[in-house]
């Protein structure tokens, strides 16, 4: 289905990434946001308690994060397209919602500006240092999907691609964005309506009698129940049964955890969607996502025009993490090269997946504000020789 | 491919940001070209240092920050000091000439001056200041379309203010253009 025109701003605008995402967020068809504001996230949830009377829906400004999570995930049940919005400070208290969120298999999409940390850190300052935090943040086993925006374009483009994810596998979905990214203005195209995809929720068309809440379909995800319609559903934190009843055993957590971490792990590779440039034949590989790949642009181009071969691989979705496909590039490059606004995230997982066949370097920086792209280049010249 | 660098320095409360963002949305809403505003300011909302940098440029802009504008916009002593020892060594410096003495100025920079307070007193709101030096901008530069100027200042500024911020506009940029001489 196309998205519902009321939540879509029609029109070339020159917008910040904050302002973008939740214009993406509403051509999503998100129509509840329960917010702590947090800088540098503010003025996403500033936007949408502004356009949401005009377009038909809730903004509740909550006492804090975790208020915000938790409501959040009481109007999935209630049938809202859902959202929260936050940065560093509010996501580590947002952990606990995540499994729970996770384990409900409650479809609902959080943003988080990342500034630097850890606690509260650098608030109207860039980092990417919450990369790992959403893999990995939350108790038990899990899998999320994380979509890394570069652009105030992007932050409207992926926020759609979060919400239509989200009800496809009825997982939590993050946008990562930066405190650059989202405070950064350039143009931003808003199609039509009718040119935009939706993904409608899975809801299912069996009789109340007849309906069980967490009875997979054949992709390892269960329909859900419209409320009012009589189904009767029980959700809870505890591992559970098809029918959402606590099933407290060995037997039943195997086949419960299994099949949730399998919905995203079966599709890792279709999930994956990396923008490569000049890849092929390339001496040197740089690996980067979000604001860095901008950057490290820069200094692919500097490189370039010194006659090295340098290639670049942008990493629009950072989780699943697309190893197959960082594996397969590494047997065609010498070297790979991974900045990133941390002092060691990602790179870990380019690691993983490259295997000891090439050289992996990473080009840290603690978090402020962008690297130099000197630095980087420099990098890419002491990887090629 | 051309690119112009610009960083606009001034308080929290003169419209710093809001000129970085008129000429960015004429430069690529209406002018077709690329532009990226990155803005900068402290946790005061009025009277702390503030500055916004603007990139234009024909290809998309990748990074993103201005580390040595071609053109510095100051309406404050502060951002003079702060941000002239980062002007190109040939580059361009426009100020506002009551509130920015321009000491020790680099030999290669060609500096112009507008009293923009002064003239947006003169038409009733010292508010418009900002206004006046995003036409004294285009007038001097040429790097925004008059055209696009005025289609994105129309398009940014409160219901109702249109012909004050247009005037203002129009002051500035006919001051521009006969500091350089143009017709």
């Amino acid at each position: 289905m196309t998205a519902d025109p009321k939540g879509v701003l029609t029109g070339v605008h020159f917008l910040d990434g904050d302002h973008a995402a939740c214009e993406g967020a509403l051509a999503a068809g998100c129509r509840f946001v329960s917010g702590y504001p947090i800088t540098p996230s503010t003025e996403v949830v500033e936007r949408f308690a502004q356009r949401i009377p005009m377009v038909g829906g809730v903004f509740i400004q909550m006492e804090d994060e975790l208020a915000a999570s938790i409501t959040m995930l009481g109007a999935v049940w209630g049938g809202k397209k859902v959202m929260t919005v936050t940065s560093g400070p509010g996501l580590s208290l947002m952990m606990e919602h995540l499994g729970l969120a996770y384990i409900t298999e409650a479809p609902c999409v959080f943003i988080d500006v990342q500034r630097g940390g850890p606690s509260t850190g650098l608030p109207t300052l860039p980092a990417q240092a919450d990369m790992m935090q959403v893999k990995w943040g939350s108790h038990g086993d899990y899998e999320i999907i994380a979509l890394v925006p570069d652009s105030p374009q992007e932050c409207f483009d992926l926020t759609i691609k979060a919400f239509n994810l989200a009800e496809q596998w009825r997982v939590p979905v993050f946008l990562m964005m930066d405190e650059v990214v989202g405070h950064m203005t350039e143009r931003v195209v808003i199609p039509e309506a009718s040119a935009i995809e939706i993904t409608e929720r899975r809801w299912t068309k069996k009789a109340p009698g007849e309906y069980r809440p967490f009875d997979a379909c054949a992709d390892g995800v269960p329909a859900m129940a419209k409320a009012g319609d009589g189904h009767r559903i029980h959700v809870t934190g505890l591992t559970h049964d098809e029918r959402g009843w606590p099933a407290l055993t060995p037997k039943s957590q195997d086949k419960l955890i299994r099949r949730l971490t399998n919905k995203i792990r079966d599709n890792a590779d279709a999930l994956a969607d990396i923008r490569e440039d000049q890849c092929e034949g390339a001496d040197v590989i740089v690996v980067s996502y979000g604001i860095t790949s901008r950057v490290a642009s820069s200094a692919v181009l500097q490189a370039r025009a010194q006659g090295l071969k340098v290639g670049h691989a942008r990493l629009v979705v950072a989780w699943p993490f697309p190893t197959t496909r960082i594996a397969y590039l590494a047997t065609q490059c010498r070297a790979m090269v991974v900045p990133e606004l941390n002092l060691g995230q990602m790179v870990h997982e380019v690691s993983r997946a490259v295997a000891g066949k090439v050289p992996v370097r990473l080009v840290d920086h603690a978090g402020g504000t962008v690297h130099d792209p000197k630095v980087i280049l420099d990098c890419i010249l002491g990887a090629a020789r | 491919m051309a690119s112009t660098g610009i960083r606009i320095g001034g308080l929290g409360g003169q419209g710093v940001i809001l000129s970085g963002i008129i000429l960015g949305k004429a430069a690529s809403i209406f002018d077709g070209k690329n532009a990226t505003l990155i803005q900068a300011f402290g946790p005061e909302a009025r009277g702390s240092a503030c500055s916004a940098q603007v990139t234009i440029a024909d290809a998309p802009v990748a990074y993103p920050y201005v580390q040595n504008p071609d053109v510095l916009v100051v309406m404050s002593s502060d951002a003079y000091t702060q941000f002239i020892p980062t002007l190109k060594a040939d580059g361009l410096l426009l100020y506002e000439e009551e509130l920015v003495t321009p000491k020790d100025l680099p030999p290669g920079v060609k500096a112009y001056g507008i009293p923009a307070t002064r003239i947006a007193e003169e038409l009733g709101r010292r508010l418009v200041l900002n206004i006046v030096m995003v036409g004294f901008f285009a007038g001097v530069t040429g790097v925004v379309s008059l055209v696009a100027a005025e289609k994105a200042l129309l398009s940014s500024v409160p219901k109702g203010t249109e012909s004050l911020n247009l005037n203002a506009f129009r002051r500035g940029y006919e001051h521009g253009r006969s500091l350089v001489g143009a017709a």
